[in-house]
């Protein structure tokens, strides 16, 4: 173990960086998953077809977030018709939807990674930006510019959709649905047009989460399973359906992962971050910022 | 009693048939060879380069005639880079699909499942670029294709040219896998009987997603040479962090074992990236074996057409030298009995496109040729730059040597 306090600072302020990353992974699916209740486990395969997608427009001459950001609008029509797919083939059927639908988000992810790879193949694909590759010096500090990227979008996701969620007519029934179904209902909305534009905007911020996926690093078509689990486990953790839960999850795994990693080795960096998970878990079931 | 002329008839088609059976039969049964081998996943793009290099061997083999008097069939299923995947493959191409011959899946970890099949077996099994997986296993009809044997035949190339510049301290980088620990184990072995102090280690699990801390902590050690094992994403996000951080300026040689950079995807997207990176390999351009260079060139059309990786240095002419071998071995023998053709392997010195090869005891390379390159003088977005033997000079071992290395690697990334 090498220690320093230097080194301590350096490690709490990549570990923001990096929890702001899995913050801007992970906000996508605190939508689908953490306010719809919908098993969305094809949410980090979605995120890597954004990041190809990305890749495609590169070829054009787009910059990675500027391809992100373009991205979101067919993303989020893509979202709102797998989500009338899922709901008149398994939601509407009644009480095993669930289990049903863990099936069908299941195969969805494996036909993205296989249609990914037969368009691609398997070789790791990356993308070209002034930010990738270089840093921010700051006395004897280097930032990687494509972290600083990360934290930026991360931010902006948060407020965008916690403003959304808090002072819009739809982003309130969005909130509503999650709560009381019945009840929105007979407010006079349709709760399942809701979840469908919810659904939509969940899959069109994934796209951006992709762009910021291939930015941040390079993305081949399995990349999803590394990040199935920690997507998850940060929007368990932030508490079912909090934007900025979410955030706050992400940076406390991150600089936790950070921390850990300095102090006793990159191997316990995922046991100690699913560790406080539990913990969490445990003490507040609801997670951090769920009621 | 007599016989009508419909059963005359029948009898001469059935004395007809009786005779040609076992001809026919002979001579469509072809010789089976089967392997598991990674289509997708982290090793996919060194796996599908490495199959298509075994389809030429069977295209070529075939063309001549095929083994035996039998064409040979090549069946191979995609591991998914995932060794939990291997028991059931390979229980699958033998009892199901019932191969003659077996060529291990590509890379240590998914090759590690296998070992205790094959010796419970009694079965031949050619290996494919794995680390010392028979170490412990010690099975007797293994022989492995890659240019390596122990540990030091790996890093002591590296451990050299360090100590050749003065180098006292050591920085050790591994993934938390098989082959990475291998490796980091005969390292440390080696830098401590060179003498050199170990001022930072880190094993980081296969999901690391950045290395920025990583990077951050050994620039912080102020190592005199740093030793990576790493797998090919790991090598990609490594370098990166190496190109944005800085390893500082005490740092001599940064490298070592780093899977991927091999790979034509990986060298053309990191492009500059890579200057000053002493890294292994198992062929570069300018090493002179008999045939390899008319090989990459056939290879390379099919390549093209198979979207694969386009100059195909690493793997593929080791995995045709594969075929080579059992081609050699069965031709000789007779035979495609395993206990016949491992004895002729172990005994024999083969001859393939990558060289002359002999096999110790334990089945690897009596005389090992891992090659330490440094590149240099790379540029962007250039594929065709790496058939300029320029790009990658080798300092070791010395009978391929193509230049000396140039140190401190603040200096050789310029």
């Amino acid at each position: 173990m090498f220690f320093s306090f230097d080194l301590l600072f350096e490690a709490v302020l990549f570990g923001v960086l990096l929890g702001c990353f899995y913050a801007a992974v992970s906000i996508g699916l605190s939508v689908s998953f953490g306010l719809l209740d919908v098993p969305h486990v094809a949410h980090p395969a979605i995120m890597v077809f954004g990041a190809y997608c990305t890749y495609l427009l590169g070829l054009y001459g787009f910059d990675p977030i500027v391809a992100g950001i373009v991205l979101m609008a067919p993303f989020f029509l893509l979202g709102m018709l797998v989500y009338r797919f899922y709901y008149e083939t398994f939601e509407r059927r009644g009480s095993e939807a669930g289990v049903r639908g863990l099936a069908f988000f299941f195969g969805l992810a494996f036909i993205i990674e296989v249609g990914l790879i037969l368009a691609f193949g398997v070789d790791q694909r990356f993308v070209e930006a002034d930010y990738i590759g270089s840093s921010l010096s700051l006395g004897d500090y280097r930032i990687p510019y494509r972290m600083l990227v990360a934290f930026g979008v991360a931010l902006v996701l948060t407020i965008s959709l916690t403003l959304y969620l808090s002072k819009t007519f739809t982003g309130r029934a969005i909130k509503a649905v999650a709560q009381d179904e019945p009840a929105l209902r007979l407010m006079g909305a349709n709760p399942v047009r809701i979840k469908q534009w919810a659904f939509g905007i969940a899959t069109g911020v994934s796209a951006l989460a992709g762009a910021m996926l291939i930015i941040v690093g390079p993305v081949e078509p399995s990349l999803d399973r590394v990040y199935i689990g920690r997507t998850f486990a940060v929007v368990v953790l932030a508490g079912l359906g909090s934007m900025t839960g979410t955030l706050a999850a992400g940076l406390i795994l991150g600089i936790s992962e950070s921390i850990v990693l300095m102090l006793f080795g990159a191997s316990w960096a995922p046991a100690v971050a699913f560790g406080l998970l539990l913990i969490v878990l445990g003490i507040r079931p609801q997670g951090l910022f769920g009621r | 009693m007599k016989l009508s002329r419909r059963s005359w008839l029948s009898v001469a088609i059935g004395l007809v048939i009786g005779a040609v059976a076992p001809v026919s039969v002979a001579q469509q049964n072809p010789i089976k060879v089967g392997i598991g081998i990674a289509q997708t996943g982290t090793l996919g793009g060194g796996g599908k380069a490495a199959l298509l290099a075994i389809q030429m061997w069977v295209e070529d083999v075939n063309q001549k005639g095929g083994l035996l008097g039998r064409k040979v069939e090549l069946i191979s299923y995609d591991d998914q880079s995932n060794p939990a995947t291997i028991p059931g493959i390979y229980t699958k191409l033998l009892d199901v699909d019932g191969v003659d011959l077996l060529i291990a899946p590509y890379g240590t970890v998914p090759t590690a499942p296998l070992m205790p099949m094959v010796k419970q077996r009694g079965l031949l099994l050619m290996g494919n670029f794995s680390f010392q997986v028979n170490h412990k296993v010690q099975h007797d009809m293994w022989f492995n294709n890659a240019p390596w044997n122990d540990a030091s035949s790996w890093s002591d190339g590296f451990i050299r040219a360090g100590q050749k510049h003065g180098a006292k301290t050591i920085a050790i980088l591994a993934a938390d896998q098989e082959f990475a620990q291998n490796l980091a184990n005969g390292a440390r072995v080696l830098a401590k009987k060179a003498g050199l102090k170990t001022v930072y280690e880190q094993n980081y699990p296969p999901t690391t997603v950045d290395f920025s801390s990583m990077i951050r902590a050994v620039r912080a050690a102020k190592p005199d040479i740093v030793f990576v094992m790493s797998y090919p994403n790991d090598s990609v996000a490594i370098v990166r962090a190496v190109n944005e951080i800085g390893v500082g300026s005490s740092v001599k040689l940064f490298g070592g074992g780093m899977v991927g950079l091999q790979f034509t995807p990986i060298m053309a997207s990191l492009g500059s990236s890579l200057n000053g990176i002493v890294n292994y390999n198992s062929y570069v351009p300018g090493i002179k074996y008999p045939g390899v260079e008319e090989f990459l060139q056939r290879y390379a059309k099919k390549a093209v057409e198979a979207k694969v990786d386009p100059l195909g240095f690493y793997l593929p002419p080791f995995n045709y030298a594969i075929g080579q071998m059992l081609e050699q071995a069965i031709k000789a023998t007779n035979s495609i009995d395993h206990k016949k053709l491992a004895d002729y392997l172990r005994k024999n010195e083969m001859k393939t496109i990558v060289g002359p090869i002999r096999y110790d005891k334990n089945g690897e390379w009596a005389n090992p040729r891992v090659v330490q390159a440094q590149f240099r003088g790379v540029v962007d977005k250039n594929v065709e730059q790496f058939r300029d033997p320029k790009k990658q000079v080798v300092i070791y071992p010395d009978q391929y040597k193509t230049g000396e290395v140039v140190v401190p690697f603040e200096k050789a990334r310029k």
